[in-house]
């Protein structure tokens, strides 16, 4: 298997509404990657794009719509969908492409405009089964609340702790020119925003972005004839949960089916990226992590699961700073999901900033001597999950 | 005229599901007997409601119906305070109940409770229990039940 690496990053200014088209926003991701690495749409091999609901965006494979605004008129060009992890498994799915010995360099492009449709929970409740669920008002918001829920007293973690990751992640936007939401907040900005379903309140989530973000990978023996430091691909993990919410609460969890509060499937997913890239303790070999969390108490779970701390430890090392830029363990120096959330391109961000941060690109959030990164999305109902580690010399 | 901004488009579908023969039965024993059912998984014997017609964890058909109480304990829930398009007006609580006698839970609304974003942790916990009521006039659906809390 060949080794790969990430030789261009492109990311565009996210922001809520923009003039300009779909096909514009696209085209201009794609001017953006090209330009980084110093390259042409033909020297590209294959396309992969990734797109979540076609609903967000309001045309049915909205891929074909803005093929040719990514170069992939002439070339292979593929189609990825797991919800919110779409950005990180085209980067896989790109991965694969290489490994595999089959292409050479690989376009890999999400973007999204959320906030289009005007309510974007109203598309997202769809996701849930029509026959038993959607009848409900399921939506990403209320599934996360609930699973914050049972955080909270699984751990002892409470909703002021929730509102400092808020905190934390505004503050490192601030440092991110990239990202929408550039404002700072106060713990009781967050505890006296408007509730939205409870626990969570408006600003422990994240905002409707629109926003477009690239990478190209390129086969080793590629990688000298593009001028950035690579930022190599050395794990990657993928793993899912049941689709059904009701069977992760409940009677019969097991450690092979996990709880709703946390999320076995991620820390499958990690571990499977740990194991390729021969990490064997996380805490001490990973330098730098952004990890998807759209709402904040989801990033509390997440660090649990990826191993960056133990169980129960999580919200008592986030008031310590563990987890700040500074800290021992820098959590979304980007200022993550909850800052930034143009869906289809949110998980992909999130490999592209580990990647910055490995090759000191990363600017003002820059996480110091960062030589190894991990990536996490997640997906769907809290169902699909992945992981990639990133690292550079 | 347009403001040569934007444009507005609608989409207006219309899906007929079908239901196929285990949620048939779930909808049917709720409506015509007031009776809610379960499926039993024949490999690691979890009573799986809302029933299915396999079981996700050991790959197997189920095979035996099994009545579940009209009692159960909330796993977890939350309460909405927030209007979205298409979804109801809010205030509302849903709900993951385990119904005594079922392995997984179902979701539902929990009504009857005045909520604000204040009292929440007191008008409902993890653990409380609660009952099924049914609709009077009921459809074969979901929202043909939901639960209150007991006591």
């Amino acid at each position: 298997m060949r080794e790969v690496a990430i030789v261009g990053i492109g990311q565009t200014k996210h922001s809520g509404h923009r003039d300009d088209t779909f096909q514009d926003l696209v085209r201009e991701t794609t001017k953006l990657v090209l330009e980084d690495a110093e390259t042409t749409i033909d020297k590209i091999d294959a396309v992969v794009f990734s797109m979540a609901p076609d609903a967000l965006i309001g045309t049915v494979h909205a891929e074909r719509w803005i093929a040719d605004t990514m170069g992939a008129q002439g070339k292979p060009c593929m189609r990825v969908n797991t919800g919110g992890v779409s950005g990180l498994s085209a980067v896989q799915t790109a991965f694969y492409h290489i490994a595999s010995g089959l292409f050479d360099t690989v376009l890999v492009i999400g973007a999204d405009r959320v906030g289009e449709a005007g309510d974007a929970q109203t598309i997202l409740n769809r996701i849930w089964d029509p026959i038993y669920e959607r009848a409900l008002p399921l939506n990403t918001i209320t599934m996360l609340a609930m699973s914050a829920i049972r955080f909270m007293e699984k751990y002892g973690a409470t909703e002021e702790h929730m509102a400092l990751v808020s905190v934390k992640s505004h503050n490192n936007a601030m440092l991110n020119p990239r990202a929408h939401i550039r404002k700072p907040v106060t713990v009781e900005d967050v505890l006296k925003s408007r509730m939205i379903a409870y626990p969570i309140k408006l600003l422990d989530s994240c905002p409707k972005s629109s926003g477009g973000c690239a990478l190209i990978l390129a086969a080793k023996d590629k990688v000298k004839s593009f001028p950035n430091k690579p930022a190599w691909i050395r794990g990657i993990g993928h793993s899912s949960e049941t689709y059904w919410m009701g069977d992760r609460v409940g009677r019969k969890l097991d450690s092979e089916h996990g709880d709703h509060a946390d999320s076995i499937a991620l820390t499958r997913a990690a571990w499977q990226a740990y194991k390729a890239a021969g990490i064997t303790n996380p805490r001490k070999e990973i330098d730098v992590a952004e990890l998807y969390a759209p709402f904040s108490n989801i990033e509390l779970h997440a660090v649990q699961d990826v191993g960056l701390c133990d169980y129960g430890e999580a919200h008592r090392l986030l008031e310590k700073g563990y987890f700040d830029i500074g800290g021992e363990m820098p959590v979304n120096p980007s200022g993550g999901v909850l800052c930034a959330n143009p869906i289809a391109a949110t998980a992909m961000i999130r490999v592209a900033e580990a990647a910055q941060q490995v090759t000191g690109r990363a600017g003002e959030h820059q996480v110091e001597k960062a030589k190894r990164a991990l990536a996490t999305g997640i997906g769907g109902d809290h169902q699909f999950f992945g992981a990639v580690v990133v690292e550079a010399d | 005229m347009s403001d040569f901004k934007t444009m507005t488009e609608k989409w207006d579908l219309t899906y007929q599901h079908a239901l196929g023969e285990t949620a048939g039965r779930f909808f049917e024993a709720i409506a015509n007997e007031k009776k809610l059912l379960g499926k039993k998984c024949p490999k690691c014997s979890r009573v799986l409601v809302p029933p299915r017609s396999y079981c996700d964890r050991c790959f197997e058909d189920t095979a035996d119906w099994v009545e579940v109480g009209r009692e159960g304990t909330v796993q977890t829930f939350t309460v909405v305070f927030q209007a979205f398009k298409g979804l109801p007006e809010p205030p509302y609580c849903i709900a993951y109940v385990l119904l005594d006698g079922a392995d997984t839970a179902i979701l539902n609304y929990i009504r009857n409770v005045d909520w604000t974003p204040d009292n929440v942790p007191q008008q409902i916990k993890a653990g409380d229990r609660v009952k099924v009521v049914f609709a009077e006039n009921r459809e074969g659906k979901i929202t043909d039940f939901w639960f209150e809390k007991i006591g």
